[in-house]
């Protein structure tokens, strides 16, 4: 399986757990095993150049892990991904070229800026880190950076206190494109914004996407925000993808059972009438997932095979699907 | 307690400090202005205590600063030194001299000018000191935060430990090894750098805590998480991005322990560690007149010790209010 030419991002058998066991004396004295909790299990897709691929899922499923995994923040424990043709991992100096075309926009605007620096610095910090810029020119790349996201040049000298939640968040986009990257991960650029400057925000991130031909990462839990952005999605549940699918297609025929759960959850006129799957349960614990396929204790058409054995990503119509009972032809739409 | 409305001895102050309030924010709103109405002056004003705490401890340090000019001699000059003016008593007293206002100690040295020059010498070793324990203890704590695991599990072990050792213990160890080093050197040489080492490693924990716990909530932020996606060294983000968001409560630890370790130098000298009577401190001064103070000459015991608590409680009080005045939840 060689990657497309187009393709910019390659993920493949990503799994991530975290140690959460008791102290070493304790678990000693205790006779307490290890305790592992499985984030992210298996996770493979890939990102076309120019497209926005969403992650989406509830809170737990993993997102804001695989987020944080392909930008190098935290290691994976297993998996390959493959960026701009140069395997993430080792410290290489192709790596760090590699950082420079590579940044993140954070969730929580709040936390995600220096309150004691000025936004000018803030902005030109990767100009300089990574030597885009020298003297007079940082000045200049700063302010049309600011321009770009649609602030004023002159709010460089403000402290980021005395912005509001929404331009707070074009400041760190700003930050995220000054060292031009290609690629931008988007871990829920907006779940902390008012829904009408999340609507700025995103239509902002559209036009910029266009202008500099970025490729995104899109995390997010909202459907709504993934329908407007995304050219493909990604549905995670419990760490393992579920069901991978044109943006159009998923919100169409999605194939998953828990998608179609998902989905029904959405307050939407259209499907005003029609009866609704509603959401039932909750996300199991990671640190102990169910046997077989881990939707099965919530899924409506579980039979004795979900509960075995865990399903793999099959091809199903456009879509790629994880489900025992879509491959057998029993989730008949 | 029966109170009468009009005997409340809070109303007063109250009213004047909402009026005069009221009158700085309607004032235009310049730089000084500005300044003027910050909650932190308001709140300064507001309280009495803490006015007149800061006059006497800008007073003392102003006095002990200059001392060479404010005082009426130099007790250090042996010339003008006479054995026969040596426990004269305060001016007001029976056979007191009138260019010795507060008396004279065993030889003959002025004690007012003694104390001023006592008073300098404490504060420079109480400065000196919160200095080296707050870089030493900042550094630590930011390292230990950030870094994390072992490092942090040793750091703060070496914390624990070292809060067991008294100051004074570490004290005679580092004088000890210092004269044990340096043959040579006298003590008028090293007792200032012996203090200061000794007071800054018993008091460098407390900072060392607060900077670790604060710098384990911030280096969890998403700016210090942007600032290693750029690939900034560690070292770059500590300094750049946590240390000026972790400082605010070390100013109030440090004004605190300023206090503390004005006394305990004191202590250190009392107890004859300390600065050598040829050059003494408050706490040596008050070690010098112990030994006269039941033949009659209390003066020369009791003016120092009445300094050292105007001091350390002025200083104590700035610190509390500052305390307070930075932290609203701890009202």
């Amino acid at each position: 399986m060689s990657p497309a030419p187009d393709t910019l991002v390659e993920v493949s058998d990503l799994s991530k757990t975290f140690d959460i066991s008791p102290p070493w004396l304790d678990r000693v004295l205790e006779r307490i095993p290890r305790q592992l909790l499985h984030a992210v299990t298996d996770v493979t897709f890939s990102i076309r150049r120019g497209e926005t691929f969403a992650l989406v899922g509830e809170s737990g499923s993993g997102k804001s892990t695989i987020a944080k995994i392909v930008v190098g923040l935290i290691p994976a424990n297993a998996g390959h991904i493959e960026i701009d043709g140069v395997t993430m991992g080792r410290d290489t100096r192709a790596v760090r070229t590699l950082r420079r075309r590579m940044q993140m926009i954070f969730q929580d605007p709040y936390a995600s800026l220096n309150p004691r620096m000025r936004v000018d610095a803030i902005v030109a910090e990767p100009i300089r880190a990574f030597g885009i810029a020298h003297g007079r020119a940082v000045r200049e790349r700063v302010g049309d950076l600011l321009r770009a996201v649609g602030l004023d040049a002159r709010d460089g000298q403000k402290f980021p206190h005395e912005f509001s939640g929404g331009q707070r968040q074009r400041i760190c986009i700003a930050r995220a494109l000054a060292s031009d990257p290609a690629f931008l991960v988007c871990d829920e650029p907006t779940s902390a914004l008012d829904v009408s400057v999340q609507a700025q925000i995103l239509n902002l991130m559209r036009d910029l996407q266009a202008e500099f031909g970025l490729t995104y990462l899109f995390i997010s839990h909202d459907l709504a925000v993934v329908r407007h952005m995304a050219s493909r999605i990604g549905v995670l549940y419990l760490g393992r993808l579920a069901e991978v699918a044109p943006g159009a297609s998923l919100f169409r025929n999605p194939r998953h059972p828990y998608t179609r759960m998902l989905l029904d959850a959405v307050p939407d006129l259209d499907m005003s009438g029609r009866p609704r799957t509603p959401v039932t349960g909750e996300i199991p614990n990671p640190i102990d997932p169910p046997s077989g396929c881990a939707f099965h204790p919530r899924c409506p058409l579980a039979n004795e095979r979900c509960r075995r054995e865990v399903p793999l990503l099959l091809p199903a119509g456009e879509a790629i699907v994880a489900c025992h009972a879509v491959a057998e032809g029993r989730a008949a739409a | 307690m029966s109170a009468g409305p009009n005997d409340d001895p809070d109303l007063p102050v109250d009213n004047a400090a909402r009026e005069s309030r009221a009158m700085m924010t309607v004032r235009p709103r310049g730089f000084v202005t500005r300044a003027l109405g910050s909650d932190l002056v308001f709140a300064f004003l507001r309280s009495r205590l803490t006015v007149v705490a800061a006059i006497v401890t800008l007073t003392i340090f102003l006095a002990a600063a200059f001392a060479p000019w404010v005082a009426p001699h130099d007790p250090f000059d042996l010339a003008s030194l006479s054995l026969l003016d040596s426990l004269t008593p305060p001016a007001w007293e029976n056979g007191g001299s009138a260019s010795y206002i507060l008396g004279t100690d065993d030889q003959g040295r002025d004690l007012l000018s003694a104390i001023l020059y006592g008073t300098r010498i404490s504060l420079a070793v109480g400065f000196a000191s919160v200095a080296f324990a707050a870089v030493l203890g900042i550094t630590l704590g930011l390292i230990a935060g950030y870094v994390g695991g072992a490092v942090d599990s040793v750091i703060m072990r070496i914390a624990d430990v070292q809060l067991t050792f008294p100051a004074i213990l570490i004290a005679l160890l580092i004088d000890g090894t210092t004269r044990g080093l340096f043959p040579g050197l006298t003590r008028e040489e090293s007792a200032f750098y012996v203090l200061t080492i000794s007071l800054g490693l018993s008091f460098w924990v407390q900072y060392a805590r607060t900077v670790r716990g604060s710098t384990l909530v911030e280096a969890n932020k998403e700016y210090v998480l942007a600032a290693k996606l750029i690939g900034l060294p560690s070292w770059l983000i500590m300094l750049r991005h946590v240390l000026p968001n972790v400082v605010g409560p070390v100013l109030v630890i440090a004004t605190i322990n300023l206090a503390l370790a004005i006394i305990t130098e004191a202590t250190l000298s009392f107890l004859g560690v300390g600065v050598p009577p040829t050059q003494p401190s408050l706490g040596t001064l008050i070690r010098i007149g112990q030994d006269y103070l039941f033949s009659g000459e209390w003066w020369i015991t009791m003016f120092p010790g009445a300094m050292l608590a105007i001091l350390v409680l002025s200083v104590n009080l700035l610190g509390d209010w500052l305390r307070d005045a930075l932290n609203p939840r701890l009202r």
